[in-house]
């Protein structure tokens, strides 16, 4: 007797599963189809070389209607079920047709998640899953300067936003998280697929939110994110997710979690209802990929036919690819505990290669720029193959046998002729090739025929790396310093090849000067962020995870935990209201020391770090600022009371410093820099041991610079002597600047002098003013950036929260 | 049988950063990493380093703000030539939540 079988959903997975059903027991069942979709069976995968126009839609067919009708198939396509009577054993249609079943397989698949966002059900706004979908795309690209966003960067978006870039559409991708694809790649991948999308011309914003899809006469104008951009387009794209699709199952009560709930025979709690697909959960498991799903078609073929069978969920490694794009992911590449990496990196051809190895096995490997060993790696995850023996090897591919190791100048042999090695005498790379090609096979035969390096002389480790590469083995590198284990450049390398290179993201740095290490360490993340703050003011955006937790929290950590409050008090300027505030606020958050600091400022010790965004509120309100006590940047500027006071008093010391205090504050700089300014040579102010200080005499003002009162003691030198308070301001922003676009982070100014020698910095501060005048130019143009109050952005703007509360506090509920 | 307590969302601690859970037995440091694994650590190695909540996270490692002394997420260990451990506790990720081992916060237990 021939069973009735109702199989809702024509999906990838239904098809296959009537496939192995007919193979079995061709007669065995009398099949009725209901596909919601007006079509048969196609390769849902593959609607994106459709998208792109490398396949039309017939190709990606998988089960015709015709397939269908030949194997005896009733189809019910564009019809839906509306409603499952499991007493009556029947299936409703929408169109009200009743019909009845002994067995029923539920494949609805899922749906793409939409946000509900304020503007989600506009004309425009679509997902994209189905054909419907994919040809709202293409029509898009025959619409002259289209524009389209696509909301979410993984896989899906981004197929989405190849597709539409490939057909001419203006595209933006934006991406909740901070870099592509983050499930499936790390941070350095991520960025070179970035870079591979924007040269596409597709606009990429990460971490970026939306906030509302704004609309006029009922159709999508423009996507509003949080932070007020406007994106505007004719089609927004939303692929951020799917989601099983189990209404009709839950409705009819059967068991349901996150899918429809089966068992290893793909069996609901229903006996009589199978499910198999995207729909399902089975072991708390649900299914996105197509290789499991094809063994749930050939399960619950078998169990239809009364055969024995079970599912297991092979947690098989997957892998992926990104139209237009060299990309390779398989297995898990999380770091964890036993893990260990193998990182290769060709910052020349934008490679990027990790595998990640958990006793002696590879469990996940990342590839970006070269895939060709893609799957042999893949094979030895799947087979869980012992790779001890070939370790040092194995990064390399099958075809490796022997050879030598990887060449660590390979990032300078990058370089374009035409970069820019020695600023100070704008030498270029070519011209230094040309002069080691000349016979100049020493640094100083360089220095000599080429100028190169024969100024401030950081860039003397690019020379050498040069040489290197120009010379091979006949020439021998000095030691240089390096800036940590992670790499083998020096810290002035890494500042220069920022710059050549325009690397303004701290992967993208790491990707392109082949670090060694997948996300760096304490030692370089640091210095990398404040290389990227100097170099590229307001382009970069500063990352707090890379900065030690002073200038985290802009508060200084205590050693039993707790911190310290400094306000800035310019000059050493206060007010009895001022005062008033520090003292109403000491009592208020019970601060145990109040002190008064070397550097003219009230230091309140003892706060505890919850309470600091109040304690800011409060001084905020009296007009006080962060103090940056803790700051890698300007300190305080110390004066004496000078000629409005004192009877010696040759200039205003205090007004000059606070000048110069108002012009500086909020800068970043390698190390901290402190200030002072005496109004005569008694020097109360104590200038003479500051990085800058300043005395003033009848006729002027002398700059000094260079100076230590710490492990070091040093008395400054004299830099320049000026007639006017506009030229030492000046001058002191000037050399600030040079400080900070060339000392090697951790080093204060009297250690950078030594380096590069107080002739060099007194040429370029003093004798040049065209480019003292050029340097402090630049201060003030990243001060623009940077000369903001932290205390008021937290205290106010409730930045960075999560750094100041605990997440969850268990002594107050046991105290209850 | 590990009972488990919710403590918040994954989305509380940003990535490469870290909170505090208060504990009558005392600060535990919550870590979520670059690629989303959280670990529970003891805030503080008594006189030797602490609040690891305040350190530089890298890799699977955080450095302590005091002295930078390096510790394993997973394990507690201090690395290189530094000896010392700190507590680790279980703590899960499920359906977005963090969910601490119970034992590590409650006062019963930590009383015994």
């Amino acid at each position: 007797m021939t069973q009735k079988l109702i199989i809702i959903g024509a999906g990838m997975a239904a098809g296959r599963a009537l496939e192995h059903l007919f193979e079995a027991a061709p007669d065995a069942y009398d099949v009725t189809l209901f596909n919601a979709e007006p079509r048969g069976t196609y390769n849902r995968i593959m609607l994106s070389p459709v998208l792109s126009g490398d396949k039309s839609f017939d190709e990606i067919v998988t089960h015709t209607a015709e397939w269908y009708e030949e194997n005896g198939v009733t189809t019910r396509f564009g019809e839906k079920v509306a409603k499952i009577d499991r007493i009556a054993q029947t299936v409703t249609s929408d169109i009200g047709d009743v019909l009845p079943y002994d067995k029923l397989i539920i494949a609805t698949g899922s749906n793409p998640f939409i946000i509900p966002l304020p503007g989600h059900d506009l004309d425009g706004v679509i997902a994209y899953r189905d054909l419907e979908d994919t040809n709202a795309m293409i029509a898009l690209g025959e619409v002259p300067n289209a524009k389209a966003v696509v909301i979410g960067g993984g896989l899906l978006g981004l197929e989405a936003a190849a597709g539409l870039a490939l057909r001419g559409v203006d595209v933006t991708v934006v991406h909740i998280m901070g870099h592509l694809m983050e499930r499936q790649l790390d941070e350095a991948a991520g960025y070179l697929l970035r870079k591979a999308l924007v040269d596409k011309g597709i606009t990429v914003r990460c971490s970026a939110n939306s906030k509302e899809i704004l609309g006029e006469n009922g159709k999508v104008k423009a996507l509003l994110l949080d932070d007020g951009t406007e994106l505007p387009c004719d089609l927004l794209v939303m692929a951020v997710g799917i989601r099983p699709s189990i209404a009709l199952a839950a409705e009819a009560g059967l068991a349901t979690g996150r899918g429809i709930h089966v068992d290893d025979q793909m069996v609901t709690s229903d006996p009589n209802i199978l499910s198999l697909g995207e729909c399902v959960e089975h072991n708390g498991d649900v299914f996105g990929l197509v290789a499991p799903i094809y063994d749930q078609a050939r399960v619950i073929a078998k169990t239809l036919v009364g055969e024995d069978a079970a599912f297991v969920n092979n947690e098989v490694a997957t892998k992926l690819k990104v139209t237009g794009c060299d990309l390779f992911s398989a297995g898990d590449f999380a770091e964890g505990e036993g893990r260990e990496d193998i990182v290769y990196r060709d910052p020349a051809q934008g490679v990027y290669k990790r595998l990640v190895i958990e006793d002696n096995r590879i469990v996940g490997a990342v590839m970006y720029g070269d895939t060709v060993d893609g799957n042999w790696f893949f094979g030895l995850i799947k087979d869980k193959e012992d790779i001890s023996e070939m370790r040092d090897t194995l990064i390399f591919g099958p075809a490796f046998q022997g050879g030598s190791p990887l060449d660590p100048m390979a990032a300078v042999a990058a370089l374009p002729d035409d970069t820019e090695i020695c600023g100070c005498n704008g030498i270029s790379k070519a011209q230094i090739v040309a002069a080691i090609n000349d016979g100049a096979h020493t640094l100083d035969d360089v220095k000599a025929i080429s100028k190169a390096g024969s100024s401030c002389g950081s860039c003397l480790g690019l020379v050498g790396d040069l040489l290197g590469v120009t010379l091979g083995n006949e020439f021998k590198m000095p030691e240089k310093e390096l800036v940590c284990k992670c790499t083998d450049l020096s810290h002035d390398d890494v500042r220069k090849l920022i710059i050549a290179k325009e690397l303004k993201s701290i992967p993208q740095a790491m990707q392109e000067l082949d670090w060694k290490t997948t996300c760096g360490c304490h030692v370089c993340r640091p210095a990398l962020n404040y290389y990227m703050v100097a170099a590229w003011p307001g382009e970069y955006e500063d990352d707090g995870k890379s900065r030690f937790i002073n200038e985290r929290v802009h508060a200084n950590i205590q050693k039993d935990g707790t911190y310290s409050v400094v306000p800035r008090m310019l000059g050493g300027i206060t007010t009895p209201d001022e005062l008033r505030a520090i003292a109403d606020a000491a009592d208020k958050f019970d601060v145990p020391t109040v002190k008064v600091t070397g550097g003219q400022r009230i230091d309140l010790l003892g706060v505890k770090k919850e309470d600091l965004p109040a304690i800011w509120y409060d001084l905020g309100k009296a007009g006080m600022i962060s103090g940056q006590a803790y700051a890698k940047g300007l300190r305080t500027v110390k004066t004496c009371v000078g000629s409005e006071h004192c009877r010696f008093g040759t200039q205003d010391s205090t007004g000059l410093g606070i000048k110069i205090e108002n012009a500086m504050w909020g800068a970043w700089s390698p190390h901290k820099f402190k200030l002072a300014v005496s109004g005569c040579p008694r020097n109360c102010a104590e200038a003479t041991c500051k990085d800058l200080g300043i005395i003033c005499v009848d006729s002027g003002y002398q700059i000094l610079v260079g100076g230590a009162a710490g492990l070091d003691l040093r008395e400054t030198d004299l830099l320049v002597q000026v007639a006017t308070e506009e030229e030492a301001i000046e001058v002191s922003c000037a050399f600030y600047q040079l400080y900070r676009e060339g000392a090697q982070y951790l080093h204060r100014p009297y250690k950078w002098i030594a380096k590069v020698g107080l002739d060099w910095v007194k040429e370029q501060v003093a004798d040049d003013l065209e480019n003292r005048k050029a340097l402090a130019e630049r201060f003030h143009y990243s001060q623009k950036f940077y000369q903001i109050d932290p205390w008021a952005e937290r205290a106010i703007q409730g930045k960075d929260a999560h750094e100041f509360a605990p997440i969850a506090d268990f002594t107050k509920v046991a105290a209850e | 049988m590990t009972d488990f307590i919710d403590i918040g969302s994954i989305n509380d601690i940003p990535r490469r950063g870290a909170r505090v859970v208060r504990a009558l037995r005392g600060d535990i440091a919550v870590f979520r990493t670059a690629t989303d694994n959280v670990y529970a650590l003891d805030e503080y190695l008594p006189g030797k380093a602490g609040p690891l909540s305040n350190g530089i996270q890298h890799d699977e490692k955080v450095t302590d703000p005091m002295y930078n002394w390096v510790f394993d997420l997973a394990t507690g260990e201090a690395q290189g030539a530094d000896e010392g451990k700190v507590g680790t506790y279980d703590i899960k990720c499920e359906d977005g939540r963090l969910l601490i081992s119970a034992v590590a916060v409650n006062p019963s237990v930590a009383a015994e």
